[in-house]
C-alpha cells in the first residue's frame, strides 16, 4: 500500500483511539448521573422539599433544612473566603516578587492540599472548643478555609490576565495606585474571579468529613448560625449508613439534589461569565 | 511663544542603561509639537517622562529638569497624581475601561472628587464634543465602550482625558493603529484641539508629523538632533542626519 | 463621508492668490491695449511700475505651494491641483513682462511719426486679451471644454499675427520714415501672440488638472 494510505489508516486509527479514550474518561461521570438519577429522580417530590426528618424509624419526610443549611454553610464559607481571598490575590499580583508574596503562594498551596478532614479538625479546635458548642459558624469557617486557596489563587491569575493598557489608562487621569487597581483592574477581571468563586462554591457545597465535627447535623429547623445546622452531605451520609429503606431512598433523592446542585452552580459561572464577557472582549 | 514645557539636559535611565541623554527642549503652549525618529530613539521614553508614567517602571529614573509653567516636575516631593491631571495622556493602542461611554469619560471626573450627575454630564457631553465623538454616541452612553470601533475607541480616550481637563495632552503614536479614515479624524481633531491644549505628539508616521504639527523634534540614539518649525525640518533641515531621516534614506 | 481637512483651506488660498494675480496681469494687459490704442504715457509707465507686484506674487504662490506640499502630501487631484499651480504662475508672469514690453514698445513709439490706421493689431491685442481671460475662467471653474477652445484659437491670432506683419510690411515699404515705428510694432505683435500662446499654456494645464492628461505639445 501507498504511503499516503497508510497514513491515513494511521491517521483513522488515532482518531477511534482518541474518541474511545474521551468515552472512557466520560464513563465514570455518566455512570454516576445514571445511577443517581435513577435512584434518587423518583423520591424528589414535594415533600422532600418542605419537610424535615422524620424521626428515627418513622417513613417520609424530607430535607428542606438540609437544602437551607448547605446554603447557610457555603453561605458563610463565601462571607470569609471571597474578601479575604480576592484581596490576598490583589496583593500577590501587585507584589508579585516579594518573599512575602512568595511565602503566601507556597501556603495557599500548601492549604489547598491539606485533607478537608483537617481542616475539620482545626476548625473543631478554632470555633468548637472554646465555646464547647458546634455550630453552623464552625463549618462555614471550615468550608471557608476549603474555598480560601481556590480564590486567592484565581483573583491573582486573572489579575496578571488584565492588560496593563487599562492600568496606564487609570494611572494617566491621575488615580492612584490603589485607586486604579479597585476601580478599574478588579472589575476587569471580575467575570474571571467570579467563576472561580462559584466553581469553590460547587466544590465545597459537596464537603461532608469538615462538617462532621463542626456544624454536626441537626434533624430539626434551624437558622441559627450558633448552632449545629443540617446539610445535605452529612444527611445524605447518615441516611445511607442507617437500616431504614426508606433513609435509603430519601440519601439517593439527595445525592440526586447535590449533584443538580453542583451542575446549577457551574452552569450559571458559564452564563454569568458569558454576560459579564460581553461587557469586557474589546 | 510661551514655553509651556522646558526641559533642561534631563538624561533618562533604565537601571544603569542610560537612554537619554541631555535634553534640552522649550515646548511652546498651544501648538503641536511632534517628536519622530527610528525606533528605540528614545521619543515614547521622552513623552512619559513628561507626566511621570515613566515611575510605575522599576529601576527607571529621570535625572535633569522637566519644568511645566517654571515647576520642575522632578523635583522631590512633586505630587504625581495632580501632575497627571493637569498632564493628560493617549495611548498608541486605544485601552477604554471595561465600563460603559459614559463611566469612561467621567472616570477622571469621580476620582477627581466630583459627584453631582449634572456636572458629570454636562462634562461628559462637553469632552466627547471636543473629541469629536458625541453625534455618534449621544444616543448609547450607557452601552459598552467595546461596542465602538477603534476609531471612536480612540476618540473616547481623548474624551476620556480631555474631561479632566488638562492643559498638556501628549499622545504616543495615536493613529498607529487605525485605518486612513480613523487617522484622517484624528489628525483633524488634533489641529484643531491646540487651539485650547498644548499637544505632544510622538509618531514614527513622518508625513503625519508634517501635516498635523507646528514644530518638530528630530530624535535619534536619546539625544535631540534637531528642533525646529515643522515647515524648515521638511523643506530645508539644517542637519545632514535630519535631512537623511526625512528623505527616507535611512530608517 | 466626506471630511473636512484644514488643507482645504490652505488650497482655497492658494487658489484665491493665483486668481488675484491673474487679475493684476489681465489688468496689465488691458492697460498696455489702452496705452497703446491711445498712445498714453502715464498708463504705461504706470504698468511698467506694476510688474514689480506681480513678480512678488509669483514667488509667493510658489513658497506657498511648495509648504503645502511638504505638509500635505497631496494626491490625485489635489497633486494635480499644485503642479498646475506652479506651471501657471511663471505664464502668467511672463504674460506680465509682455505687457510691460508692449508699454516700452508704446514710449519709444511717442517719440516717432505715428502709422494709421493700425488695422490688425488691435484684433491682435483684443484676441490675445480675451484668450487669458478664458484661461483664467476654465482654471477657476474646472473647465476643460473651455481649455481646449482657448487652445484652438491659438492659430487664429497665429494668423492675425502674421497678417498684422504684412500689413506693417506695407507700410514700410511705402515710405522708409515709417520702418522704426513699423518695427516696434512689429515687436509689439508678437508680444500679443505671445502672450495668447501664455494662455495657451495655461489651458493646457487646465485639461490636466480637469481629466489628468497631458496635452501639451500634442495639440489635438
Amino acid at each position: 500500500m501507498t504511503y499516503a494510505t497508510r497514513r491515513k489508516i494511521v491517521s483513522r486509527i488515532a482518531e477511534a483511539a482518541c474518541g474511545v479514550a474521551v468515552l472512557l474518561a466520560l464513563l465514570p461521570l455518566a455512570m454516576i448521573l445514571f445511577y443517581v438519577i435513577k435512584e434518587g429522580a423518583g423520591s424528589l417530590n414535594l415533600a422532600f422539599f418542605i419537610h424535615t426528618p422524620k424521626p428515627v424509624g418513622e417513613a417520609g419526610g424530607g430535607m428542606a433544612n438540609a437544602i437551607v443549611g448547605t446554603l447557610i454553610l457555603i453561605g458563610i464559607a463565601a462571607l470569609f473566603a471571597v474578601p479575604v481571598g480576592c484581596i490576598a490575590g490583589v496583593h500577590l499580583s501587585e507584589y508579585p516578587d516579594t518573599r512575602f508574596s512568595s511565602a503566601v503562594r507556597f501556603a495557599a498551596d500548601v492549604l489547598n492540599g491539606v485533607p478537608s478532614i483537617v481542616i475539620g479538625i482545626f476548625a473543631y479546635g478554632l470555633v468548637v472548643l472554646p465555646v464547647k458548642h458546634f455550630s453552623a459558624l464552625a463549618g462555614g469557617v471550615a468550608l471557608g478555609l476549603l474555598m480560601l486557596p481556590i480564590v486567592v489563587r484565581t483573583t491573582e491569575e486573572l489579575l496578571r490576565l488584565v492588560p496593563a493598557g487599562l492600568r496606564e489608562g487609570a494611572l494617566a487621569l491621575g488615580a492612584t495606585r490603589s485607586r486604579a487597581v479597585f476601580s478599574v483592574i478588579l472589575p476587569a477581571a471580575l467575570p474571571g474571579i467570579l467563576t472561580g468563586i462559584l466553581v469553590a462554591l460547587a466544590r465545597v457545597a459537596g464537603e461532608t468529613a469538615p462538617l462532621l465535627f463542626t456544624a454536626l447535623n441537626n434533624t430539626y429547623w434551624s437558622t441559627n448560625v450558633t448552632q449545629p445546622i443540617a446539610s445535605l452531605t452529612v444527611q445524605v451520609f447518615t441516611y445511607a449508613i442507617s437500616p431504614y429503606d426508606d433513609q435509603h431512598r430519601q440519601a439517593w433523592a439527595g445525592a440526586f439534589l447535590l449533584v443538580m446542585i453542583i451542575l446549577s452552580l457551574s452552569i450559571i459561572a458559564r452564563l454569568a461569565v458569558r454576560r459579564l464577557e460581553r461587557m469586557n472582549r474589546p | 511663544m510661551t514655553a509651556k514645557i522646558r526641559v533642561r539636559d534631563f538624561d533618562f535611565y533604565y537601571g544603569d542603561a542610560k537612554v537619554l541623554h541631555g535634553i534640552d527642549l522649550e515646548i511652546p503652549e498651544t501648538q503641536v509639537t511632534a517628536l519622530i525618529g527610528p525606533s528605540g530613539c528614545g521619543k515614547s521614553t521622552f513623552i512619559r517622562s513628561i507626566n511621570r508614567m515613566n515611575d510605575v517602571i522599576p529601576d527607571a529614573h529621570g535625572e535633569g529638569t522637566i519644568e511645566v509653567d517654571g515647576k520642575n516636575i522632578y523635583a522631590p516631593g512633586t505630587d504625581v497624581v495632580s501632575l497627571r491631571r493637569r498632564v493628560g495622556m493617549v495611548f498608541q493602542k486605544s485601552n477604554p475601561f471595561p465600563k460603559s461611554i459614559y463611566d469612561n469619560v467621567a472616570y477622571g471626573l469621580r476620582i477627581g472628587g466630583t459627584r453631582k450627575k449634572q456636572e458629570l454630564d454636562e462634562t461628559v457631553e462637553t469632552s466627547l464634543q471636543r473629541a469629536a465623538l458625541w453625534n455618534e454616541v449621544k444616543d448609547r452612553l450607557h452601552e459598552s465602550a467595546f461596542a465602538l470601533s477603534g476609531g471612536q475607541q480612540q476618540r473616547l480616550c481623548i474624551a476620556r482625558a480631555l474631561a479632566v481637563d488638562p492643559e498638556i495632552l501628549l499622545m504616543d503614536e495615536p493613529a498607529s493603529a487605525l485605518d486612513p479614515i480613523a487617522t484622517t479624524k484624528i489628525e483633524e481633531l488634533i489641529w484643531n484641539l491646540k487651539q485650547s491644549y498644548t499637544i505632544v505628539i510622538v509618531t514614527h508616521n513622518m508625513q503625519q508629523a508634517a501635516r498635523v504639527s507646528d514644530r518638530t523634534a528630530f530624535f535619534m540614539l536619546g539625544k535631540v538632533v534637531e528642533y525646529a518649525e515643522t515647515n524648515t525640518i521638511f523643506m530645508n533641515p539644517k542637519e545632514k542626519m535630519t535631512e537623511d531621516y526625512v528623505t527616507g534614506r535611512f530608517g | 463621508m466626506h471630511i473636512q481637512r484644514h488643507f482645504d483651506r490652505d488650497i482655497e488660498e492658494i487658489k484665491a492668490m493665483l486668481l488675484r494675480m491673474g487679475a493684476m496681469v489681465e489688468e496689465s494687459m488691458q492697460q498696455s491695449i489702452r496705452a497703446l490704442l491711445e498712445s498714453d504715457l502715464a498708463i504705461a509707465e504706470q504698468v511698467i511700475a506694476n510688474d514689480d507686484r506681480i513678480d512678488q506674487m509669483e514667488v509667493q504662490i510658489d513658497q506657498h505651494v511648495i509648504e503645502l506640499i511638504a505638509k500635505m502630501q497631496p494626491a490625485a487631484g489635489d497633486l494635480r491641483f499644485v503642479a498646475t499651480v506652479m506651471k501657471i504662475t511663471p505664464e502668467l508672469e511672463r504674460i506680465a513682462d509682455l505687457a510691460q514690453d508692449v508699454c516700452e514698445r508704446v514710449i519709444e513709439l511717442s517719440r516717432e511719426p505715428t502709422i494709421k490706421p493700425l488695422v490688425y493689431l488691435p484684433r491682435l491685442a483684443e484676441d490675445s486679451q480675451t484668450m487669458v481671460r478664458e484661461a483664467l475662467d476654465a482654471f477657476v471653474r474646472g473647465d476643460a471644454e473651455l481649455a481646449r477652445k482657448v487652445i484652438r484659437n491659438d492659430d487664429v491670432v497665429d494668423r492675425l499675427t502674421e497678417d498684422s506683419f504684412r500689413a506693417l510690411l506695407t507700410y514700410m515699404l511705402e515710405n522708409p520714415r515709417n520702418i522704426s515705428a513699423a518695427i516696434r510694432l512689429t515687436f509689439i505683435g508678437k508680444y500679443f501672440e505671445r502672450m495668447a500662446d501664455g494662455a495657451t499654456n495655461i489651458c493646457e494645464m487646465v485639461v490636466y488638472l480637469v481629466e489628468g492628461r497631458m496635452i501639451k505639445h500634442e495639440h489635438a
